[in-house]
This record gives C-alpha cells, sequence and structure tokens, in this order.
C-alpha cells in the first residue's frame, strides 16, 4: 500500500493557518511585554529590604522552574475555577505563559543589574538624581544591553512552548493545525507545513528583535 | 460510582510517575548517543557534515516540542512503523534531547583551547583517537552543569507525550480528574510530584557549576 503526500488542501486552508499564526504571535507579544515588566519588579524584590519578599520571588521562581508548563497551564485553568477564579482560554494562556517566562527572565534581568558596575549609580546619585531615576535612566538601559540576547531566547522558547495552550482549545497556530488535521485527514503533511511556519516565526521574532534592540539599544547588540 | 480518596489520588499518580522516568531515562540515553553523532558532524572537517548538524540544531531548536511529537506519531506509520504512543514519545524526545545535548557539548569542545588538539596531533593520534581521549573527556567535564540542567528540561518536557495518548503522569492525572473532578488536588499533585522529581536535579545542576573552576 502506497501512500502518497497531499498538499491540496493547504489553499483553502491558508486563511485558518494565518489566523492561528496571528493569534499565536498575539500571545506572545502579550507575554513578552507582560512577563518583562514583572520580571524587571520581580528582580527589584529579590533584591530589596525586606527578606519576605525577597524569599516570596526566590520560592516562586524555583516552582514555576522545577515544573512543566503543561501542568502549570492545567492548573490555572483547570483547577483555579474550584477556589472561584474561572477564566477565559486566552487569558488562562496569557497568564499561565507570563508567569512562566517571567520565572526564567526574573534571573535574566537579575545578572543584567548585578552585571552593571556600582560607580555607574554612585556616579548618578552623585550628579542628584533620584533613585527612581537612577534606575529607569542609568542601570536597566545598561544592563538591558547585557541581558538582550538572552533575553531573545527565553522569548523564542516561550513562542515555541505556547503551542501547548492548543491543549486548552485557544485557536492558535497549533490549535488550527489540529482542526485542520482533523477535517482534511491530512495529519502528517499538516503538522509538516505548520512546523515549518513555527521554524519560519522563530527565525522572524529572533531577527526582528536583533534589528529592534540595535536601534534602542546601540550597536553590538547580537 | 468509585470513590477516591486523597491517598488514591496520590497513589495512583506516584504509579505512574514511573513511565515519565523510565521515559525521561530512555530519552537521555538515547539522546545522548545520537547527540555524540550530531556533534561529530557538527564539529567535523567537512563542510556539508558541519551545515548538516547545524540544521538538525536550529531545526529541532526551532520548532515545537509538541509538533516534533506529532510528526513522529504520523509519520512514522507512513514509513510502515507500527503507530504506538510509547515509540513516538521516546523516539521524538530522543530526537529533541540529541540536538540540545549535541550543541551542549559543541560549546563545551570549543571552550577548549586549540593546543589540545595540537597536543593530541603531536602524540600521534588520530582524529577520533584525540576526540575521545583528550577533547571529549573534557568536553564532558566542563559541561555536566548544563546537562544536568537539560535532564530536568527534559523530565519536564514528557508531561507533552500525554497529548499524544501515552500514559505517563499526567495524562493519568486527566482521567483521574474525569474521574474525580478535583483539578485542584489532582494537577496541584502533578506539580509537586514533578518538583520532587526536578528540584534536586537543579540543585546538583547548581552546586557543580559552583564547584568549577573559574575561567
Amino acid at each position: 500500500m502506497g501512500y502518497g503526500l497531499d498538499f491540496g488542501w493547504l489553499r483553502d486552508a491558508a486563511g485558518a493557518i494565518a489566523h492561528g499564526a496571528t493569534m499565536t504571535l498575539f500571545l506572545i507579544a502579550c507575554t513578552t511585554v507582560l512577563g518583562i515588566l514583572i520580571s524587571i519588579l520581580f528582580a527589584a524584590a529579590r533584591r530589596s529590604r525586606y527578606g519576605v519578599l525577597r524569599k516570596a520571588v526566590a520560592v516562586y521562581v524555583e516552582v514555576v522552574r522545577n515544573t512543566p508548563f503543561l501542568v502549570q497551564l492545567f492548573f490555572i485553568f483547570f483547577g483555579l475555577p474550584s477556589i472561584g477564579v474561572r477564566l477565559d482560554p486566552i487569558v488562562a494562556a496569557i497568564l499561565a505563559m507570563t508567569l512562566n517566562m517571567a520565572a526564567y527572565t526574573t534571573e535574566i534581568v537579575g545578572a543584567g543589574l548585578d552585571a552593571v558596575p556600582k560607580g555607574q549609580s554612585e556616579a548618578a546619585f552623585a550628579l542628584g538624581l533620584r533613585r527612581r531615576q537612577v534606575f529607569v535612566k542609568i542601570i536597566l538601559p545598561q544592563a538591558l544591553k547585557v541581558i538582550f540576547p538572552a533575553l531573545v531566547s527565553q522569548v523564542i522558547i516561550m513562542m515555541l512552548e505556547s503551542a501547548v495552550v492548543s491543549q486548552i482549545a485557544v485557536r492558535e497556530l497549533a490549535h488550527e493545525a489540529d482542526l485542520l488535521q482533523a477535517r482534511t485527514f491530512r495529519s502528517f503533511e499538516t503538522y509538516f507545513v505548520v512546523t515549518l511556519i513555527y521554524l519560519g516565526l522563530s527565525m522572524a521574532i529572533r531577527r526582528l528583535f536583533v534589528a529592534s534592540g540595535r536601534r534602542m539599544l546601540g550597536a553590538g547588540v547580537s | 460510582m468509585i470513590e477516591f480518596t486523597f491517598w488514591d489520588i496520590l497513589r495512583n499518580l506516584v504509579f505512574a510517575t514511573r513511565w515519565t522516568l523510565l521515559l525521561s531515562l530512555v530519552a537521555f540515553a538515547g539522546g545522548a548517543a545520537v547527540g555524540l553523532m550530531i556533534l561529530f558532524a557538527r564539529i567535523s572537517k567537512q563542510t556539508w557534515l558541519r551545515r548538516f548538524g547545524s540544521g538538525y540544531i536550529a531545526l529541532f531548536q526551532g520548532t515545537p516540542l509538541l509538533m516534533q511529537l506529532f510528526l513522529m506519531f504520523f509519520g512514522l506509520p507512513m514509513l510502515g512503523f507500527r503507530i504506538e504512543p510509547w515509540t513516538a514519545a521516546a523516539l521524538g524526545l530522543t530526537f529533541y534531547a540529541s540536538a540540545y545535548l549535541a550543541e551542549i557539548w559543541r560549546g563545551g569542545v570549543e571552550a577548549l583551547p586549540l593546543g589540545q588538539w595540537d597536543a593530541g596531533a603531536s602524540l600521534g593520534l588520530h582524529r577520533l583517537q584525540e576526540l575521545r581521549l583528550v577533547i571529549l573527556p573534557q568536553a564532558f567535564a566542563i559541561t555536566r552543569p548544563p546537562a544536568v540542567g537539560f535532564l530536568v528540561q527534559l523530565i519536564k518536557s514528557t508531561a507533552l507525550t500525554s497529548i499524544i495518548g501515552f500514559e505517563e503522569l499526567l495524562r493519568t492525572a486527566n482521567a483521574i480528574n474525569n474521574a474525580t473532578f478535583e483539578p485542584f488536588t489532582v494537577y496541584g499533585l502533578v506539580a509537586v510530584i514533578f518538583f520532587v522529581l526536578c528540584y534536586p536535579l537543579t540543585q546538583y545542576a547548581r552546586t557543580l557549576e559552583r564547584k568549577m573552576p573559574a575561567h
């Protein structure tokens, strides 16, 4: 029995695939913005004067990093309603992705903050800048420049992992693939095409970040 | 209707964990074997082999593991293999692990001073001997922390095989949840079990890293 590959279904499926890819990009865009904001806060909390705050962030980071993303997602989407928190699938997906990514980027941002020499903030204070100004204008830009490649990699890893939110019926790229293959019975071809689209997305995201990083943070960003 | 107590749930989950562990071990061992071959290709003197190695790594690191598992699951039957969640899961995770391990070890090989190769050559070793006796032992030694770190990632990744129908921890949890309607407890316990498996390894990787001589 022979099995021939057939990509004839692709013409009718282009719209669904484009829709799914847009949703995937939307999810990762929200996650990137929220995740990086949270990780800046958490990295600062990890270095704060309050022991409780430091401990709490440390526990959060360890718990998230040592459990699978899929389990976190199921816990948030299926588990939280039983204590009264009912979330829309898209909101649950963004929440799970943000909390997951922030656990990794908190460490990265923290390493970046530690890498800025102390003389930089001392000089800024000597010029009369306030605490917040020193952090936002002096420390953060220099830290971001150091950690930029690591952050970009983390965003791409999260984008690839976001394929599992198809399991709670968020209509992103992987979920569109599930629906398509159920309709066309061309499972291998469907997942093959969608896998290549993910590959294209991850390369495009890297390009985009490096280009915009060069513009915002100056040369030397790779 | 059967009543599940907390202990029934826990016992069933712990019992299912052996499949998670077995799959992790098989994938790590298989990934190490295939990864070694990819490493050889990646650091070969032949340009086309190097290209193949880096293409392989980029492909597996640039696509979702879930898609790789689906391609295994639906692709293998087309090549005439019998379709089984266990085979698809083990093979899928093996290839996935091989790409990551090859990349980790390549970092180790490239971190070694070139003098190590020269010294090996001056002793009259040919390339394979150089690799086996001089280069690889050192490369493995300095990349042990990231390799252990990757093992943690691999254990967590086995959860995805529940989606293609392999009966590991998470799939068992889904079944129990469907019977008990206690998702908070069930998925909470699954998280605890994964944490118990992964946290000691994470700490071990950290200890190894701390013991590393600074370069």
